[in-house]
């Protein structure tokens, strides 16, 4: 049973069957991370691009680790500095790298839709990583990944999404995703940080974190993106941790076991505490692990899609 | 199902073939100190399981048993329209310095234990790798001299209703019969 799909775009519309496939294929490549030798061939001959129009570390280099670990060949592409700088066109400059005979791009671009825009230019396989303020599915399908191992399961459990769900392409991944799962998702955070209609995705929205930590069992804690002029929203940091930040005495109150993770990288004592972020509730390492796992499982199922 | 040619082997036969392939193992390792049971998936694993039964009956020992899916080692994945389904490898013990007795179903082109032989030495550092195979059919054109037995035939049949968890096992054309090999790679 391969992928309905020959990029992946984003996880709204994607079925459950794509989603579990890749979560199953994602285990045989999390053991290989385990291995003396944490590479196999699968991927020999293949090239991939990734084409980074926006920063990125974690996710630029969970990629490219997967690649490497499946033997492809590898080339970088960074906006500053490119051609990009001389104005062209991202037609132009894709193009330009596939004639190079590339057999898979990653991309990240600033602009939502603009790996949608791509396949319509280019033959090889595209995956997103990050399309302005839409969707980041590795991202999602990792969060995923996560949680099931962590819990067992994705059917029928509570997750809250905490933070600025209007500016976030991973919270917008992980509700379609989890949603196609079969799992209760929930939103939480200030009213300037959730957009009016988030409901219509079939969201629960809270106001306030008290009120959704006696049901959840796994919080997605977002990063408050200080770079992005997050600071608008509300009036101060301080303000923001005093409300909405995930700290110990919080969770012991709500007298669960919940599960954290977050997509990193994380603001010490602004969304989460620092003693929090390091517990044993924390899964947010093994988020990184399992990144490269889940990576390498859509690289492989893609590769033969041409 | 297609129709069968001829039956090369019944549960008798098979139960027998099983405890030889078991007592050359030992025979040939001195006893079962050193060695490790790898069975290549799918069916290679019942047999895998299988033998290291045996071989535990009669040595009163405790095998380590492990599964290798070479599914990524293939070297016809490029070609293919779909990706096939990971099975996964499941070897949670050390490798160095053992005898690994790796086993197969059904030995005809070599390129599975190739695959196999790959992955193996990207595992671990092996002493030894010495493959067993239910049958051997006797056509390795696949570089590796890997070898057992020969001997000229045309059908053959797996017979695993005494093997756990088959349902599926059907007939297959083949050059040689019942001959189950012990070979050193």
């Amino acid at each position: 049973m391969p992928l309905k799909t020959k990029h992946l775009l984003g996880l709204d519309g994607m079925g459950r069957e794509d989603i579990q496939l890749i979560l199953d294929t994602a285990v045989s490549f999390r053991e290989v991370l385990e291995r003396p030798i944490k590479k196999v061939p699968p991927l020999q001959g293949k090239t991939v691009a990734n084409m980074f129009f926006e920063n990125s570390t974690r996710t630029r280099l969970s990629f490219e680790l997967a690649e490497r670990r499946l033997s492809a060949d590898v080339l970088g592409f960074q906006a500053t500095g490119s051609s990009v700088s001389k104005g062209e066109t991202l037609k132009d400059t894709a193009r330009n790298i596939e004639a190079m005979k590339v057999d898979m791009v990653v991309m990240r671009h600033s602009a939502a839709g603009a790996p949608h825009y791509l396949v319509r230019v280019i033959e090889a396989n595209v995956i997103n990583a990050g399309d302005g303020g839409h969707e980041h599915p590795t991202q999602a399908l990792l969060d995923m990944y996560t949680i099931r191992e962590r819990l067992g399961r994705l059917e029928g459990l509570h997750v809250c999404i905490v933070g600025d769900i209007a500016h976030s392409r991973v919270a917008r991944s992980n509700i379609y995703g989890l949603k196609t799962m079969g799992a209760r998702v929930s939103v939480c955070g200030p009213s300037t940080m959730i957009p009016r209609d988030i409901a219509e995705l079939g969201v629960d929205v809270y106001h306030h974190i008290d009120d959704v930590l006696p049901t959840v069992d796994a919080l997605n804690v977002l990063r408050i993106q200080m770079e992005r002029d997050a600071g608008r929203l509300f009036p101060t940091l301080r303000e923001y941790h005093n409300f909405y930040g995930v700290t110990r005495q919080r969770l012991e109150k709500a007298g669960r076991a919940i599960t954290i993770l977050h997509p990193g990288p994380i603001n010490r004592d602004v969304e989460i505490s620092a003693d929090v972020a390091d517990s044993e509730h924390s899964v947010i390492l093994q988020q990184v692990l399992n990144g490269v796992a889940v990576r390498m499982a859509v690289l492989y199922l893609l590769s033969s899609r041409n | 199902m297609r129709k069968l040619k001829a039956q090369i082997i019944d549960e008798a036969g098979f139960e027998r073939t099983i405890t030889r392939l078991a007592h050359e193992i030992l025979e040939k390792n001195k006893g079962a100190e050193s060695i490790v049971i790898v069975g290549i998936r799918t069916r290679g694993e019942f047999i895998a399981r299988r033998i290291a039964r045996k071989i535990e009956e009669v040595e009163g020992v405790t095998l380590k048993i492990g599964s290798l899916d070479i599914t990524l080692y293939r070297d016809d994945l490029l070609g293919k329209l779909e990706q096939p389904q990971l099975k996964g490898t499941d070897i949670i013990f050390d490798l160095n310095d053992k005898n690994v007795i790796l086993i197969d179903d059904v030995l005809y082109t070599g390129r599975t234990i190739r695959a196999a032989l790959d992955e193996l030495i990207d595992l671990g550092r092996p002493k030894t790798i010495q493959l067993a195979v239910l049958v051997d059919r006797g056509h390795t054109p696949h570089p590796g001299g890997l070898r057992g037995e020969k001997r000229p035939h045309e059908f053959e049949r797996i017979d695993q209703s005494s093997c756990q968890g088959s349902g599926r096992r059907g007939c297959r054309p083949a050059h040689a019969p019942g001959t189950a090999g012990l070979a050193d790679s």
